[in-house]
């Protein structure tokens, strides 16, 4: 296709594309004016019902649960799948083995390591506040754990590849993922058991606005925060593995 | 729309171009975190802080991390 073509072609495309996007934007509502029935219900009800102060996290771990249960999934899912790629074969090579073929990666700049170091403990108290506040204030533990990951992830930026192996080993984080997964899943089970339907807030709505307020969702909540973070530094030791053994190929 | 709200967007929209028109993975890397910064301030003016902080996390830490083992495991490959 010589380029002439290709550009007539490009302009057809992106005058429809331009065509279908105005007629979209006409009919949408004014600026401002929010027209979601489901929405402002869940606003008037969330707080009384549950008593969570923060609407967001009582649909996303309560009303919307089960669609949560699904995303847990998706990420779980694709842990999975990133470790089949990452990993190599079973037996060839061992926790220990990681270690002695790792590169020095110790960090060499002063700087670099004590900044690291300063900015861990106020990421991982950060990452926890956002995990424990995430029903009374903005936060849950989707947010809260990808912070913690990254507050240990900092470990490797300044100590090096070593530390962050040593702190974190990939039979904890995938035990931890798994029971993540599971205690979000059973969760729902317990809701069976107490004779309503799956993932049914079982609990007592608790005092409003605490930490114990929205029954079951607090620990949903804390599930979630489990699995995100063991999810992240599997991803995480999966990719540094790859980065500090450059010789070693992945499995065909 | 107030005015904060329409700078909010036009920085998106400056970071979003800048993020397309760099041609090195790395700098598109280091732009894309931007960007991303540049949403979650849209999103915090909006009054969305839930998923301001979503996508602080998600542009600001996990994204960035796997691109840049990502570039380094393939720059490595280069040089062998």
């Amino acid at each position: 296709m010589s380029r002439r073509t290709r550009i007539a072609v490009c302009c057809v495309a992106l005058a429809g594309l331009a065509a279908l996007l105005v007629a979209s934007v006409i009919d949408l509502p004014a600026f401002g004016h929010y027209q979601g029935a489901y929405g402002n219900q869940l606003n008037r009800e969330a707080v009384p019902e549950r008593h969570t102060t923060n609407v967001v996290t009582a649909i996303v771990f309560d009303y919307r649960g089960f669609d949560t249960l699904a995303e847990e999934f998706i990420l779980f899912a694709s842990v999975v799948g990133v470790t089949l790629l990452l990993r190599r074969a079973k037996d060839s090579e061992d926790e220990h083995e990681v270690l002695r073929k790792a590169p020095d990666d110790r960090t060499r700049s002063d700087a670099v390591h004590v900044a690291g170091l300063a900015l861990i403990p106020p990421l991982f108290l950060l990452g926890l506040w956002l995990v424990a506040f995430g029903l009374v204030t903005p936060g849950g533990g989707f947010q809260g754990g990808v912070l913690l990951a990254g507050a240990l992830f900092v470990v490797f930026l300044a100590a090096g590849f070593r530390a962050y192996y040593e702190l974190t080993p990939t039979p904890w984080l995938d035990f931890a993922e798994g029971s993540g997964a599971a205690a979000f899943t059973l969760l729902g089970v317990g809701a069976l058991l107490a004779g309503a339907s799956y993932l049914h807030n079982f609990l007592g709505p608790g005092p409003r606005g605490t930490l114990d307020s929205g029954g079951s969702l607090p620990l949903l909540n804390w599930a979630t925060a489990l699995e995100v973070t063991a999810a992240m530094l599997l991803l995480f030791s999966e990719f540094l593995e790859r980065y500090v053994a450059p010789g070693v190929r992945p499995l065909p | 729309m107030i005015p904060l709200q329409l700078a909010a967007l036009l920085m998106v929209g400056l970071a979003g171009t800048t993020v397309v028109l760099a041609r090195d993975p790395l700098r598109m890397t280091l732009l894309n975190a931007v960007y991303a910064l540049t949403l979650t301030i849209l999103f915090l003016v909006f009054q969305a802080p839930d998923v301001a902080l979503s996508m602080l996390v998600v542009g600001g830490i996990a994204y960035p991390i796997i691109l840049l083992a990502a570039i380094s495991k393939v720059r490595a490959k280069d040089d062998e």
